[in-house]
């Protein structure tokens, strides 16, 4: 017997407007709309939908809608209509339950509880608009003494740094999981931007060598694309100890993604899963990381800084301690909402801690243990707007990662059907007809827009707060007050309720 | 003409930085590491080098080698040799520690005596290059495991009469070959592998490896050409596609 699921979504048209061109039919990859030639009328699957309003968008009477459907079981606030049709899927199928994108569940968000401060008579606000702002970044290990040589010169003894026009970058996104053209336009924005994509453990197509300055290469368990002139070829190497989707748990591209360009660039046989597993099967400890950090310092002739990106989990200050102390130059962190192209659902909804915990308790143990200066700490996890950016800053983040709401910028509807591969916006799919539909030139411009009204926001509110360098932020728990927060709350994030 | 380079200056071993920013300047030449005692990444990512060691290396030595490098031990290695190594050759006139050959994906590395646990995991193939690790004699648990290409052989030279492997030989295979010399199978073998005795065709592949192998130790061609070999390979390219439920 398989049990019923009625579907979530339902397509609405109306016939009045509805001219029947069929253009939904041609742009529903899902298959979800049909020409009934008999009657002449379009019809809808609603089992089909997945919600992602490419239909609705492109209709050119605008005679769809899509709506949550009211079909439902009879309330209970503890089986949720949600919890109940996963339990059925998987008594049908007897399957791990997969789904995509950020933890949708609605736990606490405390950037949308943490408020910022602005000046007032006594230091006076900057105007941004007039006056310079600086938002200028360096990544990478601030601690090193300066030294002078024989006729009090100085010598140059800098480690190798990340140069950013602002702390912010792309965060790792393979090319496997997202489609060529969204790399394309991830390469081309951040290189415009003078900030710096990521390459995810997918491996680097050689069509993108070109954009390297402005590249951060990564490699995973899986040890996928990664030969000697990738290792060289970007900006930084990062190593994925983890991901905040799914901390504990690899990658997994499945084979029928895996083919052609994909696996070319990632050099796997054509057609095979490309496995990576939870861990490096080399790396049981802070001594067995440094290991691999140095054989990569070593390789690119310590040129490169080296990331490390781990999970944001419970006891993450300690190990962002141990990290701090294997030789790597850059902690990244990533929280429990940061989104995934493929994960357990389970595991993406229940493992993990939020970044802004993650950040501030790290951040303090850093200070405490006087090794802040040893390592940057880049932080992601749902950085939704230049608010929770300003808010990640001020609590302690050298920088900050963004993927989701890049997406969002090329056009992701947020439907987290990213693992079937299928999306109707080019974005999450391998299939040539849907890449086609992200112009990676557009793309770009409209990444180029997005992160520029940020940055112009990020100096508003410097502006307001009275700084002028992006420097005099950083840490600066003081610019922040919490409201609605408990004592250990506000202890944890290291920063006073409002009004006191 | 080989450049030698004493490893131990004053008595004290030189740091692996160091006698990495040497080797980095030597592109192209011939080297001889003089009482080598432990430096780690020795040759990491490095292209047309070519390295003899007297002595022993510390983990991760030939790290990403690319193409046109050898290197040549005259002693053990340790951990994490050629790891993702993209081309070139090891030669390990010795034993080997763990994850030998860790995601190689090009090259060879030839072990005259065993290797530690994990060799080979994560050994990938593409397109023309395909990564061969022939070990002389036994090697630990998880040999092979989430292999995706590329040529594993034990030949368990010694040990004749035992299975010349550890435990989970072959976890997670999904691609590549791994041959076993002898009769002997080990008592159990994961779900994800299929195994036979290899055939005359299978054996043209492991043949050439077998050639270096002999010349480089000087081991019995005709010997090991007899020999009877099991051969390991995945059930299926795509292990777990059934785990999951999608919606
Ligand atoms: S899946 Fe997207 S394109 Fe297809 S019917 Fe639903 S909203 Fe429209
Ligand atoms: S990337 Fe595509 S499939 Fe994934 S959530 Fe966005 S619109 Fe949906």
């Amino acid at each position: 017997m398989e049990l019923y699921v009625h579907p979530e979504f339902e397509i609405v048209r109306n016939e009045k407007k509805c001219i029947a061109c069929r253009v939904c039919e041609r742009q529903c990859a899902n298959c979800a709309h049909g020409y009934d030639a008999d009657s002449g009328s379009m019809e809808g699957y609603d089992e089909k939908c997945v919600n992602c309003h490419r239909c609705v968008t492109l209709c050119p009477t605008k005679a769809l809608k899509i709506v949550q459907t009211a079909h439902t079981f009879r309330p209970n606030a503890n089986w949720s209509n949600n919890t109940i049709r996963e339990l059925y899927l998987q008594a049908n199928t007897g399957g791990v339950l997969l789904s995509s994108m950020g933890n949708p569940r609605p736990l606490p968000n405390y950037f949308d509880r943490i408020l910022l401060n602005a000046s007032q008579v006594t230091n006076p606000p900057i105007d941004p608009l007039r006056e310079p702002m600086e938002t200028r970044t360096y990544l990478g290990k601030k601690s090193i003494p300066l030294q002078r040589g024989a006729a009090g010169k100085l010598i140059e003894n800098l480690t190798p740094q990340i140069a950013l026009t602002m702390p912010l970058m792309f965060s790792a996104m393979s090319y496997g999981s997202i489609s060529y053209n969204a790399h394309a336009s991830l390469a081309r924005a951040a290189t415009e931007l003078g900030i710096c994509y990521n390459t995810g453990e997918g491996g680097l197509h050689r069509a993108f060598y070109r954009y390297g300055s402005n590249t951060i290469v990564q490699v995973a368990s899986g040890r996928f694309g990664i030969h000697t002139d990738y290792l060289m070829a970007g900006a930084a190497v990062e190593i994925k100890m983890g991901q905040g989707a799914k901390p504990g748990i690899g990658g997994h591209l499945p084979g029928k993604k895996n083919v052609g360009e994909v696996a070319r660039t990632r050099m796997t046989p054509d057609g095979s899963d490309a496995i990576s597993p939870a861990p490096h099967h080399d790396i049981y400890s802070i001594e067995d990381l440094r290991q691999l950090v140095y054989s990569l310092k070593e390789t690119a002739g310590n040129s490169k800084p080296i990331i490390v990106k781990i999970a944001a989990v419970h006891n993450v200050a300690a190990i962002a301690s141990g990290v701090a102390r294997s030789g790597a130059d850059i902690i990244a962190i990533d929280g429990f909402r940061g989104g995934t192209g493929a994960a357990p659902t389970r595991i993406r909804d229940h493992v993990g801690i939020p970044i802004e915990l993650a950040l501030a308790s790290v951040d303090t143990r850093l200070r405490e243990e006087g090794i802040r200066d040893d390592i940057s700490l880049v932080v992601g996890g749902s950085i939704r707007s230049a608010a929770d950016w300003i808010k990640a800053i001020a609590l302690g983040a050298d920088a900050c990662y963004i993927a989701t709401g890049a997406l969002l910028a090329l056009g992701c509807h947020l439907c987290r059907s990213c693992h079937i591969g299928l999306c109707n916006w080019g974005i999450a799919t391998q299939r040539a007809d849907l890449v086609k539909r992200l112009n990676p030139e557009i793309g770009a411009e409209r990444l180029v827009n997005l992160v520029k009204a940020w940055q112009h926001e990020l100096k508003e509110v410097m502006g307001g707060m009275g700084i002028n360098s992006v420097e005099a932020l950083r840490g600066n728990r003081l610019m922040l007050r919490g409201v609605g927060m408990t004592q250990e709350e506000l202890r944890v994030l290291g920063i006073e309720h409002a009004g006191s | 003409m080989s450049i030698c380079i004493e490893t131990k200056p004053n008595g004290q071993p030189m740091h692996f930085s160091q006698l990495g920013e040497q080797l980095r300047a030597l592109a192209g030449q011939s080297v001889i590491l003089q009482n080598c005692l432990g430096q780690r990444y020795i040759a990491a990512g490095q292209k047309n080098l070519r390295v003899e060691i007297e002595g022993i290396p510390g983990n991760a030595l030939g790290a990403y080698l690319g193409e046109g490098s050898s290197i040549t031990v005259h002693g053990n290695a340790q951990d994490a040799t050629g790891d993702t190594m993209s081309a070139g050759s090891i030669t390990i006139h010795g034993s080997t520690g763990d994850a030998a050959g860790y995601g190689m994906r090009g090259g060879m590395i030839l072990v005259k005596g065993n290797a530690g646990y994990r060799a080979g995991i994560h050994m990938k193939e593409y397109g023309k290059t395909c990564p061969k690790l022939i070990i002389g004699g036994c090697a630990g648990d998880f040999l092979g495991e989430y292999q995706a290409g590329g040529i594993i052989a034990v030949l368990g030279l010694g040990t004749e009469g035992k299975a010349p492997v550890g435990r989970f030989c072959g976890t997670g295979q999904h691609g590549g070959r791994i041959f076993l010399r002898g009769d002997a199978l080990p008592a159990e073998l994961p779900p994800q592998v299929s195994v036979r005795n290899a055939e005359q065709a299978d054996l043209a592949l492991l043949l050439p490896s077998l050639t270096q192998f002999c010349e480089a130790f000087g081991a019995d061609f005709s010997m090991l050409q007899a020999s009877p070999y099991w051969l390991l390979t995945p059930n299926s390219s795509n292990p777990y596609t059934d785990l999951y439920a999608i919606y």
